[in-house]
């Protein structure tokens, strides 16, 4: 990529800029959206039911096991495998993964448009191709990545929940009590509000990369490299701000 | 009627178009010709505004389009076809999702109707059958197809066309100039296209630019082609033996040899 990054910058707020004009049919917008909608909602539920099942798992486990010799009662670990995945685990990794998996799809799928001449196409027929292009995928991503981070949470305090009590360090009961103490209904607004600022950053940062991809074919996968190394980079510096900001 | 007037651009040091002047009729096929690299898709891109140039000025039947709002180029673009050189279909459309595509965005049409207008163009490029095929299910003539069907399927008064036949056998590569050539007279519309291959030149050369270097360094037809004695267009003509001895075959017949 050639330009300083203030010429980034400027490019990039532009683009969204281009995001505000009104769409030429909105009913088309529409379908783009929900075509959006399902291939991240649907085409990334798996993945993430299994790494947040496993990320509750191996947290409860390893809690338990220092809890084990403690006098802390051990219902804690229901409390502390809950709070974890609501305020850290859920929104952030979670967003880490979509970031590889759909920062790359994004930036991928917008460079081959971009390098087969199909922007130009849009362009042709008089489309905003920016809106068009970026717009659907945005409000798809701020509107599935919560609800994807809704349901990364809930499988990691059942995988929690699963392991602990199956290798036998508290029963059911005791696990349960533990999600169900202390609950603070503004940390799961903080998760909320993460996972839409997360998906927002991963997905307008991954649209900018492949919608200036420029040049050869090897340029796709440079692009798409970059849009998932830079929107991991972001949402992790944007975790640390909103931590201090709304903590 | 296109014109264009001392159009220039260039790419930082160099200059690729230096400055060309000419007009495109409606109801012929316009040929923009030219060695690799001499600036004819920059200038085609220059014309339909993917490219902006740096100056001159750009006349769609007399409206100027470099000094459009953007409001009335998008107005003018739904009178305007292009078909890419790499056809640049929609990868997860299918063939008839893609021509429908422009009445989708722009037409008030019911299903009904978009889908009897898809049908007709398909049937025009001799597509019918393929409605529910993915673009990569095809082959590249009926990419080509497809992309011209798109392009027409608005009825537009401008079809430009960056070297239709390239990838395609010499047979397909024919069928394909013909039939711009027939839906550009039978709607009279102004085709300007850009190409190096000979068959066409010969073919559907109702007014041809050469392009040398970003000059315009010759215009003509096809008939005055070959009755040309500068040297570049000479060169670029009969840049294989095949062709130079052709000519003078011609050229004996011509004088009753
Ligand atoms: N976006 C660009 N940035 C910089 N230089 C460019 C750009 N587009 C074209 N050029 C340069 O302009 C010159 C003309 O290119 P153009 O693509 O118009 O050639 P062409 O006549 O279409 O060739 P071909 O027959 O191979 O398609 C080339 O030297 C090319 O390097
Ligand atoms: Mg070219």
């Amino acid at each position: 990529m050639k330009g300083g990054w203030i010429f980034h910058i400027g490019r990039y707020v532009k683009l969204l800029g281009s995001l505000f004009t009104k769409p030429e049919r909105r009913a088309m917008y529409w379908k783009e959206t929900a075509r959006m909608m399902s291939d991240f909602g649907i085409g990334s539920l798996l993945i993430v039911i299994i790494i947040s099942f496993f990320i509750g798992a191996v947290s409860a486990v390893q809690f338990a096991y220092n809890l084990s010799d403690s006098l802390v009662p051990m219902y804690f670990v229901g409390y502390v495998v809950k709070e974890s995945m609501i305020l850290e685990f859920a929104p952030t990794v979670t967003c880490l993964i979509l970031a590889g998996k759909i920062g790359s799809n994004i930036a991928s799928e917008l460079g081959t448009m971009r390098l087969t001449e199909q922007i130009d196409a849009l362009e042709i027929m008089g489309i905003n191709t920016s809106s068009y292009l970026v717009g659907p995928k945005i409000v798809a991503a701020i509107t599935m990545i919560p609800l994807l981070v809704i349901i990364a949470a809930f499988t990691g305090i059942v995988g929690g929940g699963i392991a602990s009590v199956s290798s036998g360090y508290l029963s059911q009961a005791e696990y349960l009590q533990g999600v169900q103490s202390f609950f603070v209904a503004f940390n799961v607004r903080v998760m909320i509000i993460k996972a839409v600022v997360f998906g927002f950053i991963l997905t307008s940062v991954s649209c900018y990369q492949g919608f200036y991809a420029s040049g050869s074919a090897i340029e796709i996968g440079k692009a798409s490299t970059r849009a998932v190394v830079i929107s991991c980079i972001l949402v992790l510096l944007a975790d640390y701000v909103l931590a201090w900001m709304l903590l | 009627m296109i014109e264009v007037k001392d159009v220039r651009k260039r790419f930082g040091e160099q200059e690729v178009l230096k400055g060309i002047t000419s007009q495109f009729l409606p109801g012929q096929t316009n040929l923009i010709i030219g060695k690799s690299g001499s600036g004819k898709t920059v200038l085609i891109k220059c014309i339909v505004g993917l490219m902006i140039p740096d100056e001159g000025e750009i006349l769609y039947d007399g409206r100027d389009f470099t000094k459009m709002t953007i409001k009335e180029k998008k107005e003018l673009r739904k009178e305007l076809g292009m078909l890419f050189q790499g056809n640049a279909l929609f990868d997860s459309l299918t063939v008839e999702e893609n021509v429908r595509f422009p009445l989708d965005m722009f037409t008030k049409m019911t299903l009904k109707e978009k889908t009897d207008r898809v049908n007709e163009v398909l049937s025009r490029v001799n597509l019918q059958g393929a409605n529910n095929k993915y673009p990569s299910q095809t082959s590249g003539g009926m990419q080509k197809r497809t992309g011209i069907a798109r392009a027409i399927v608005m009825n537009p008064k401008y079809l430009f066309c960056d070297e239709p036949n390239s990838g395609l056998d010499p047979k397909t590569a024919i069928v394909i100039d013909e039939l711009i050539r027939e839906i550009t007279l039978e709607n009279n519309i102004t085709t300007i296209i850009n190409t190096h291959d000979m068959n066409s030149v010969i073919g559907a050369g109702d007014k041809i630019l050469f392009l040398h270097q970003g000059n315009k360094e010759w215009e003509g037809n096809n008939k005055t082609l070959f009755e040309t004695d500068n040297v570049e267009l000479n060169s670029f003509i009969f840049a294989s033996e095949f062709l130079k001895e052709a000519k003078e075959v011609r050229l004996r017949k011509m004088r009753g040899l």
